[in-house]
């Protein structure tokens, strides 16, 4: 062990990525570098239309055009998929309807991109248009058209309506009492690298497929499914992404599409998508409108809150069940709120899918949430650093949600920031202008279940030591650019006592390494890092016991650093690691070991307890500081200080970056990021899906960012590690709309805020009318009863208290996917998965 | 990544043979210079020229001559990047070198040419789209289709002149060079520009863009102040450019106040620089051009921002202008 305090050598070491030259110079290949001898090219025909049925598709003189070698059709490819189990409502291409402007009709494999364009020009598609429905309201309000046959009321893909501990009761008892409405606007990854896959066949009948996919294990079974191969005959290689944020973890149309293209031409095929193209696959942000109401007593402990949220899906399910059950889960585990209720509901509309953005449904929630205590804290006349700090949810405890918290330095966290920032000369006494405002959030380490339902490892690792001294780490995990391969190799050189460099990592590959369900959920570093502990301890093991008896020491004696192998109490009495590993070959054989790792299990038993459940939280605080210029609405935001409870920084060098990445994107959020689309009349086609009008900030907008890493060890993480990657991302939104307050006194409930929005509020105050700009109501919608759960400090066991029948089977599996299984499944889902 | 249509692409060396190419493919033939609104925009089959004249290899068209004294010829050619840089013209000009450093980013500054600037293509989210995407919306009245989506009973396109270089060079009083077979002929920037979406420009497509002529310095100041989303990259929502001259005791003798972005053409305001004449440039006479801008100013719905609030932007962007050239901050002399 070193000299240094720190238990660790190479854990908690700043270091650059494993790849970051190959990065830089190039090196790198990315999923549209890939060339293979005999290569086509694939393009696809997309809807004009944003809700139409499908009368009839011709594509004679596509085929027949010089250079083509194939055109598919949605007929061609008949089975549903989607990435939840409950919701299989996609196609690889449109067979009966098109559903929003950009889904994918007809693929065309050709020569080259210029000519299977051509050919996509020559497929006269004949359409029969529908109404399309617009908006939340819209779909709330229209029963014909439905955009699907399935869900929980026509356009309406799922309602949960949840009450823990009795909220109505609870807040009888409140002396104050307040509402808020919010409205979250969509917006998407803009992830620089654009999805591309490439497909290719063996002569022997096997499947290989190379694309830019945050879950390759997922592409994998849908790949299977619907091109009905027996999944051991399939390959799927998940490419280093150029950014994932989210965009890149359903399975999409154009990796089914290059996939029968390839088998049916017998040649390699591929497709690289246009930015716009990826601005339809989506997946992103959802449209969020909610109210919140909170009940406290004077001195301000919550009593109750009862929040209510309503998402615009886009056209798929997609994520969406998660999503909408993400949007009221997390509330609880950064507050002590005793009762709480949540009803959500998301709709169908004729746009592009959302899903998980960064963050997955809590940002919006977040939003809400903080700026709603902002106002709390005004009311009650308190400081809301202050006052947050007296009213958190305590280390090592049950939620009223029956979520279960194990460490928890969100106070360390908030003092941090209020320090750095200078907060207590800042809030509320800086000029007309000028503002801070503060912000709290929390993040799931990795979902507790997986999307479909089953008992094995979450993430598992396998070791391969041989002779040469070199270990090989397979995983299925997927390096999006995050940094899961270099965590990967470091952990495993940390327990093995030798150098990253030493370990060739072989991941996202679902032929060569075991099951890692992909990155999504800040799940990786959790979730591979256990597996990846104890493979490694098991191999260092198999040396110790062989290195043992050659040197004559006892096992539990040897120790592992610098690349040997010694006596810790004589470290004279040595070998070297390729030495260890020679012995042990020469003893037992071939030496390999694996590890993995599956979440424990949470005590929520009711319907929908499997999203929220986690085996560690992340906290965050920060502080931004803004300038608004009154006389346009302008906001700058010239400086944020974050502090982020990670419990133990694998690598701050990375953890810094995932923190400053996600202030800048949740600064886009903030400021002007919007997925937006015309009215029906325009046939709702997105406003700007190109880079240049998309606004998102460049260098010149990013703000300066002071972070800090509060390390205090997770019982339950990996080397004490939480996640990182999503999480600093929620306090920012919130953070910006409260400095706004602080600096000019006006209120923009509503995300981004724009500057007419300031201006307008502005304006209206000064008119003596309330400085507010955001949605003023939510709509009318008949929620079902909410199923009452008695929460922990009522006594409850985690169930539904009024006597819903439960079967074993199907307790506790509406998980992160909100998988339901035939116990609970809702009514007319589309057909399961025949697997 | 979008793919270019194929065409001819032509390099001549000299401004005779550039007319010549051009005269020889006629129509369907198109001059390049940088390239950084034209090719996009073919990617986009905006325009879909069948030969491309480039011209990037006649070194006269890159030459300034003569001296701020006398005024200053600038070629076409000239990049932004060096307009932005020059020393000469940043002393006499800062205006027109500001306006050269606020166009989009560095890479595309480099490529990027004032010639390009003046004539860019005129700007609406309804057509700087795909050709699919137009395609969704039935195309529109600037190219391939019957209406205009902006405002679908307006017999015209109100596409946006979105260039920053433009209402400087009319601010200024400005004058460009045109060239063709028939002759040369030297046009007043002003009437360089129709106020029509389509038909934005009084040059003939035939015609060679050879330089621009800047008028002499003495006796005006002139600034350009530019409002967009974010410091880089963003094409104007709203442009000012001003230029204001003085009696030797200080009051305005004459000003010309041009509003880019605003309308399909550089807009020049004679109210605001009626509101400014035989009175000192102050608060109150700053506050009552900036009005005067403000009032005709007629945004439509085809950019960045809501059209309101860009309506509002006039009047503070208006005086910002002002004020800039009453500080003499960055005026120029
Ligand atoms: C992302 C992006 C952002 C941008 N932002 C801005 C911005 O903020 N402000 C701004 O003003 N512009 C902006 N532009 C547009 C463009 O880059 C500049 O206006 C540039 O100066 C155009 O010059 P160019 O030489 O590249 O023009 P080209 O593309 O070569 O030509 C433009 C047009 O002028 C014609 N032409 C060019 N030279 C001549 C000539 N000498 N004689 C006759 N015809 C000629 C061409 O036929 C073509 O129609 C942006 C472009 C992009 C892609
Ligand atoms: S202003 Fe109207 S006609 Fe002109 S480009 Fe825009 S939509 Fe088309």
């Amino acid at each position: 062990m070193g000299t240094n305090e720190s238990p660790f050598r190479v854990i908690g070491t700043p270091r650059p990525k494993i790849d970051a030259v190959a990065k830089v110079t190039g090196a790198l290949l990315f999923a549209d570098d890939l060339v293979r001898p005999r290569m086509l090219h694939c393009k696809l025909l997309r809807a004009p239309h944003p809700h139409a049925l499908i009368v009839g598709i011709d594509t004679t003189r596509a085929a027949v055009l010089p250079g083509v070698a194939a055109v598919l059709t949605g007929r061609d490819l008949p089975v549903p998929f989607g990435i939840l189990p409950v919701s299989q409502d996609e196609h690889a291409l449109c067979i009966e309807r098109v559903r929003f402007v950009g889904d994918g009709v007809a693929a065309v494999a050709a020569v080259d991109e210029d000519t299977a364009l051509a050919a996509c020009e020559l497929i006269d598609v004949e359409y029969e248009p529908l109404r399309a429905i617009a908006s939340i309201e819209d779909a709330l309000a229209t029963r014909e058209p439905a955009l699907h046959d399935y869900g929980d009321d026509a356009n309406v893909h799922k309602r949960v309506a949840l009450d823990f501990g009795g909220v109505d009761d609870a807040m009888q008892g409140a002396d104050v009492v307040r509402e808020d409405v919010f409205f979250y606007e969509g917006n998407t990854h803009l992830a620089m690298e654009q999805h591309a896959a490439l497909a290719e066949w063996s002569a022997d009948g096997r499947l290989t497929l190379w694309s830019s996919t945050q879950t390759p294990h997922y592409v994998h079974r849908a790949l299977s499914k619907v091109l009905e191969l027996d999944p051991a005959h399939v390959r799927v290689i998940a490419t280093p992404n150029g950014g994932g944020f989210g965009g890149k973890s359903d399975p999409f149309g154009h990796e089914i599409v290059v996939a029968e293209l390839a088998r049916r031409t017998g040649r390699p095929v591929k497709i690289c998508l246009t930015r716009e193209e990826v601005f339809y696959c989506h997946r992103g942000r959802h449209p969020t409108l909610m109210k919140i109401k909170t009940g406290l007593t004077r001195d301000g402990r919550i009593l109750a809150m009862d929040f209510t949220s309503f998402l615009d899906g886009g056209a798929y399910g997609s994520y969406g069940v998660a999503s909408t059950y993400y949007t009221g889960a997390l509330q609880t585990v950064t507050y002590q709120v005793p009762a709480y209720r949540f009803r959500g509901v998301r709709v169908f509309t004729n746009k592009p899918p959302c899903g998980p953005k960064r963050g997955h449904g809590t940002p919006q929630p977040r939003f809400a949430l903080e700026c709603h205590l902002d106002k709390i804290a005004e009311q009650l006349g308190v400081d809301p650093a202050e006052w947050r700090q007296r009213i958190l949810q305590p280390p090592n405890s049950v939620t009223a949600n029956w979520l279960r918290i194990g460490s928890m330095a969100l106070g360390h966290c908030i003092s941090t920031v209020v320090q750095a920032s200078g907060w207590a000369q800042k809030f509320r006494q800086l000029p007309f202008g000028h503002g801070v405002g503060i912000a709290c959030s929390s993040y799931i380490s990795g979902a507790g279940l997986p999307i479909y339902w089953n008992n094995m490892p979450h993430s598992s690792v396998q070791l391969k030591l041989d002779r040469s001294g070199g270990v090989a780490a397979f995983c299925g995990s997927t390096d999006i650019g995050q940094g899961s391969d270099s965590v990967l190799a470091f952990c495993v050189a940390e327990v093995l006592g030798i150098e990253p460099i030493d370990i060739r990592v072989v991941t996202g590959d679902t032929d060569l390494a075991p099951v890692d369900l992909g990155s999504y959920s800040s799940r990786v570093t959790m979730m591979t890092g256990h597996a990846a502990i104890q493979a490694a301890v098991r191999a260092r093991d198999v040396l110790a016991l062989a290195v043992a008896a050659k040197l004559g020491v006892a096992g539990d004696r040897l120790t592992v650093a610098g690349r040997r192998v010694f006596d810790a109490e004589d470290p004279r009495r040595s070998v070297s690691f390729a030495e260890a590993v020679q012995i042990a070959e020469s003893g037992q054989g071939a030496v390999g070991t694996v590890g993995s790792y599956t979440p424990p299990r949470s005590p929520g038993r009711y319907k929908g307890a499997g999203v929220g459940p986690s085996p560690a939280y992340s906290y965050s605080c920060a502080v931004a500081e803004v300038e608004v210029e009154p006389s346009t609405g302008i906001v700058r935001v010239p400086k944020v200080w974050i502090a982020h409870d990670i419990g133990q920084a694998i690598n701050p060098l990375l953890a810094l970056g995932q923190v400053e990445g996600s202030v800048y994107m949740g600064l886009g959020e903030a400021l002007m990021e919007e997925m937006t689309y015309r009215d029906a009349e325009r046939r709702m086609v997105h406003h700007h899906p190109s880079m240049l009008e998309y606004k998102t900030p460049t260098t010149l907008e990013m703000c300066d960012v002071e972070s800090f890493l509060i390390e205090e060890a997770e019982p339950g993480g990996p080397f004490g590690a939480k996640e990182v990657g999503q999480g600093p991302l929620l306090p920012i939104p919130p953070a910006v709309a409260n400095a706004v307050y602080d600096a000019v006194g006006v209120r923009i409930d509503q995300v981004p805020c724009a500057p007419h929005a300031v201006l307008r509020a502005l304006r209206d105050k000064m008119k003596g009318k309330d400085g507010r700009y955001g949605p003023t109501r939510v709509p009318d919608y008949n929620f079902p009863e909410a199923s009452l759960v008695r929460t922990p400090a009522q006594g409850g066991d985690g169930r539904e208290a009024n006597g819903r029948p439960h079967d074993e089977v199907g307790e506790n599996r509406e998980s992160t996917a909100g998988v339901s299984t035939a116990g609970v499944s809702t009514a007319g889902a589309p057909p399961q998965e025949k697997r | 990544m979008l793919r270019l249509p194929r065409f001819d692409f032509v390099a001549p060396t000299t401004v005779e043979d550039a007319l010549a190419a051009r005269a020889a493919h006629g129509t369907d033939a198109m001059y390049v210079a940088g390239g950084t609104d034209l090719y996009p925009n073919m990617k986009r089959r905006q325009q879909t020229p069948r030969t491309v004249i480039s011209l990037a290899g006649i070194p006269t068209m890159r030459e300034i001559h003569s001296s701020p004294e006398l005024g200053l010829r600038i070629g076409a050619g000239v990049t932004l990047s060096h307009l932005a840089s020059d020393p000469l013209i940043n002393e006499h000009y800062p205006a027109v070198a500001r306006a050269a450093g606020l166009v989009s980013t560095p890479p595309l500054r480099n490529m990027g040419t004032i010639g390009g600037n003046l004539l860019l293509d005129t700007r609406c989210n309804y057509y700087d789209q795909t050709y699919e995407w137009r395609k969704a919306i039935d195309f529109c009245m600037k190219k391939d289709g019957e209406i205009c989506w902006v405002a679908p009973s307006s017999p015209r396109c109100w596409a946006v002149q979105s260039s920053d270089g433009a209402p400087v060079a009319v601010a200024l009083g400005a004058s460009v060079i045109l060239a063709s077979a028939t002759g040369v002929r030297r046009v007043p920037a002003q009437d360089l520009y129709y106020n029509d979406g389509i038909q934005y420009l009084t040059k003939r497509p035939d015609e060679l863009l050879v330089g621009y002529i800047l008028p002499a310095i003495g006796g005006w100041r002139a600034t350009y102040v530019k409002l967009r989303r974010r410091g880089s990259f963003d094409f104007p929502v709203l442009g000012v450019a001003a230029r204001v001259d003085f009696h030797p005791d200080g009051t305005v003798r004459a000003a010309r106040i041009v509003l880019g972005a605003i309308a399909s053409y550089p807009m020049l305001v004679p109210a605001a620089a009626d509101a400014l004449v035989g009175r000192p440039l102050d608060a109150a006479s700053i506050a009552d051009a900036a009005d005067a801008a403000f009032r005709p100013a007629q945004p439509m719905d085809n950019t960045d921002f809501t059209l309101a609030w860009r309506k509002e932007m006039v009047r503070v962007y208006g005086g910002k202008a002002l004020e800039e050239i009453k500080g003499d901050v960055r005026g120029g002399t």
